[in-house]
């Protein structure tokens, strides 16, 4: 009995205070999930789960690999992962956005598509000089993100249409008829994926020499970075911030307080949707070249995972999409050498997602233990 | 005419009972995204039965396509006890948990289906390789002009969805069960002040609705691909969805509009097909059955009445 209780204060004091909470139980979500992950590595590929998460690190350049090949090193590596990460941030953002005005946003993936597409056939094809073409390609893509947001936003606000259903289905119509496109007009025939784009329009500056390295330099993750402050002072420092969380609170008392909840409800979406396109133009035109016909980004549905990890707080977004980057960049090397199944890293994913859902769960029952301890130490 | 609606009503029908599922689970107050989720999983447990008890036991193609749908059910049922548990006992958001729910799905089945092909079968491939499924043609009615197409070229499974689709119409709409299960949706209050269990009713609802998509994903996984791998994540549980809320939570109007979907569907690829267009142009046909469900939400949503309680969380306290 004794030893049951100091189990369950050392698990409260661990835990925290509610503020703490904020923290402590994604780290438990991601603790668990982990755990999990490596029971399923150990026990059903029969590989070391330690030494499987090491090689997910070494994937990334984030620990040594043993040897690399010419003009490569530790830093090419996480230059490639920084690459990989800068989407996913901007994408993880788009889904807080839309959360904090209380609406999911699970069309992400058809946005980056939509902005992604767009930009490379404006832009990506032309023969602009590059300090032309770069920006062009960060407007166009932010643009046409937004309009593709704030359709679905308005499509709520005027008819009340479920936005799920109605990102859903916009996700696929965007994935046909962009595939259309593609394979009629820009399809490379080698690769079966559309044609490159041109380098002045690349937002990561391919292989470039720096020293005797060759290294990916992206330069959308200074865009991702300052996307994170300028959203973090939207929200809480202005008054559309405010109104925009009034509404995600209680629509009803919004309403009641005048705000306009219909022009809110667009406008967060919109600026979800614009964040969309900005993943999809470092996805399409920064981190790959090209477009592959008739797939949507998995980023879209993973960043879905770093927003609720990160409880849809800004800066915590940098640290739950670094992590959640970690884990599918990573896979390719772990698996290589590992001989694990790269799909676990996606397995695990999913099993951060679910312990994350149930954040308010852990929430309540650490609330029900520290009622009946300080019940318990009235009594005594 | 006749591919149209051969081809439309077998994919109409594991839709609508897929749909069906929805409106178990919705009319129970439990929002259920992850229908997605169930019918991918579902085709995943079948299909392995199926390839499993034709490698290791030599069973017949008949035997296998039996049990690859009873391990559907089974697969699909114990997948949606995990939302069941996630929703109703975690008191998760259930549009949230929903997604989280498909997307654990596709990650999972991929990894299972990689894992077990290698380890069992050792094979580095990541589907399961069925036969597409035999059809029959019913003698005499299939002679009738027009309505005969209806009974031209059915896939057994069909045959099962319209029995399993009756006796859910039936349950839901006349007996006991289905009323309480209808009220946990409206007023979940009163029916805990009648005495009854709030969250079993649901519980049971979704386990419904996770059996239900489990025919479909095997339904899916015999006809269109004919084989099970992460292509049959085509988005067709979030089209059942749509279906639903199109055909206002009740039966009868659902099976209208998944009908709809179907010959929209059919009807797009007869059309390229007639018109000697390159197949690329299927890529535009594809978008039918979407682009529909939004124009068609945009005329009618207004006159939706989804069920009053759906998505709260069921709360004892709450007043």
């Amino acid at each position: 009995m004794q030893s049951k209780h100091t189990w369950t204060k050392t698990i409260l004091k661990v835990m925290g205070d509610e503020k703490r909470q904020a923290v402590t139980i994604p780290l438990a979500a991601i603790l668990l999930s982990l755990i999990f992950g490596a029971v399923v590595i150990g026990v059903l590929g029969g590989v070391n789960p330690l030494e499987a998460y090491i090689n997910l690190l070494k994937g990334c350049g984030l620990l040594p690999k043993e040897s690399y090949a010419g003009y490569k090193s530790i830093l090419t590596d996480f230059a490639s992962f920084l690459n990989a990460w800068t989407p996913m941030l901007l994408a993880a953002l788009a889904v807080a956005v839309a959360m904090k005005a209380g609406l999911f946003n699970i069309g992400v993936s058809g946005q980056m598509l939509v902005g992604g597409f767009i930009a490379s056939i404006t832009v990506g094809y032309s023969s602009l000089p590059a300090p032309v073409a770069m920006p062009l390609v960060v407007a166009v893509g932010f643009l046409m993100g937004a309009l593709t947001g704030g359709f679905i936003g308005w499509l709520k606000y005027r008819f009340n249409i479920n936005e799920v259903v109605s990102s859903i289905m916009i996700n696929y119509i965007a994935q046909y008829v962009i595939a259309f496109f593609i394979n009629t007009f820009f399809v490379n025939p080698v690769t079966r994926q559309s044609q490159a784009v041109g380098k002045n329009a690349r937002l990561t500056f391919m292989d470039t020499l720096v020293g005797n390295l060759k290294i990916d330099i992206p330069l959308g993750i200074i865009l991702a970075i300052a996307c994170v402050f300028i959203l973090r002072f939207l929200l809480d420092r202005t008054c559309f911030g405010f109104e925009v969380k009034a509404v995600g609170a209680s629509r009803s008392a919004a309403r009641y307080a005048g705000i306009d909840v219909g022009k809110n409800m667009v406008m967060s979406m919109a600026i979800s949707g614009a964040l969309a396109g900005l993943a999809g133009v470092t996805y399409y035109l920064g981190y790959y070249g090209s477009i592959q016909p008739r797939v949507l980004p998995s980023t879209g549905f993973d960043s879905i995972a770093v927003a609720l990890l990160a409880n849809n707080n800004p800066v915590g977004i940098i640290f739950s999409s670094f992590l959640i980057t970690v884990l599918s960049k990573g896979s390719t090397y772990m698996s290589s050498a590992s001989g694990v199944e790269s799909e676990i890293a996606a397995v695990i994913t999913g099993i951060i997602l679910l312990f994350s859902a149930c954040g308010v769960y852990m929430r309540y029952l650490i609330k029900k233990m520290k009622d009946r301890i300080s019940e318990e130490g009235r009594n005594a | 005419m006749e591919r149209i609606i051969v081809d439309g009503l077998s994919f109409s029908l594991p839709l609508f009972i897929m749909a069906i599922g929805g409106i178990y689970s919705e009319k129970s107050g439990i929002v259920n995204l992850s229908l997605e989720g169930f019918q991918g999983f579902g085709a995943f447990t079948g299909a392995f039965a199926a390839v499993f008890a034709s490698r290791s036991f030599g069973a017949d193609a008949t035997t296998a396509y039996v049990l690859a749908i009873l391990f559907a059910v089974i697969g699909a049922c114990v997948y949606s006890l995990l939302y069941a548990l996630v929703c109703i006992q975690f008191k998760a958001n259930q549009t949230i948990s929903g997604v989280v729910l498909n997307i654990l799905a596709t990650a999972l089945t991929a990894y299972l289906t990689k894992f077990l092909n290698k380890r069992l079968f050792e094979a580095a491939s990541d589907k399961f390789v069925l036969e597409v499924s035999s059809r029959i043609t019913v003698p005499g009615l299939s002679e009738i002009p027009v309505l005969g197409y209806v009974f031209t070229d059915i896939y057994p499974f069909e045959i099962l969805i319209v029995i399993v689709a009756v006796i859910a119409w039936y349950v839901l709409y006349k007996t006991p069960y289905g009323m309480n299960l209808r009220a946990c949706g409206d007023n979940p209050h009163a029916v805990d002040a009648a005495g009854l269990p709030v969250g079993r009713i649901r519980l049971i609802a979704v386990l419904v609705s996770g059996a239900l998509s489990g025919i479909a994903g095997i339904s899916f996984a015999y006809s269109i691909s004919a084989n099970f791998s992460s292509s049959i994540y085509m988005g067709y549980g979030y089209l059942a969805i749509a279906a639903m809320i199109f055909g206002n939570w009740t039966i009868l109007p659902t099976l209208g509009s998944c009908l709809l979907f179907g010959f929209a569907r059919s009807g797009g690829y007869y059309l390229v097909q007639q018109l000697g267009m390159p197949s690329s142009y299927s890529d535009l046909v594809m978008i039918l059955p979407y682009a529909l469900t939004l124009v068609l939400l945009v005329f009618f949503s207004k006159y939706n009445r989804s069920p009053r309680a759906l998505g709260e969380i069921y709360d004892k306290g709450k007043r």
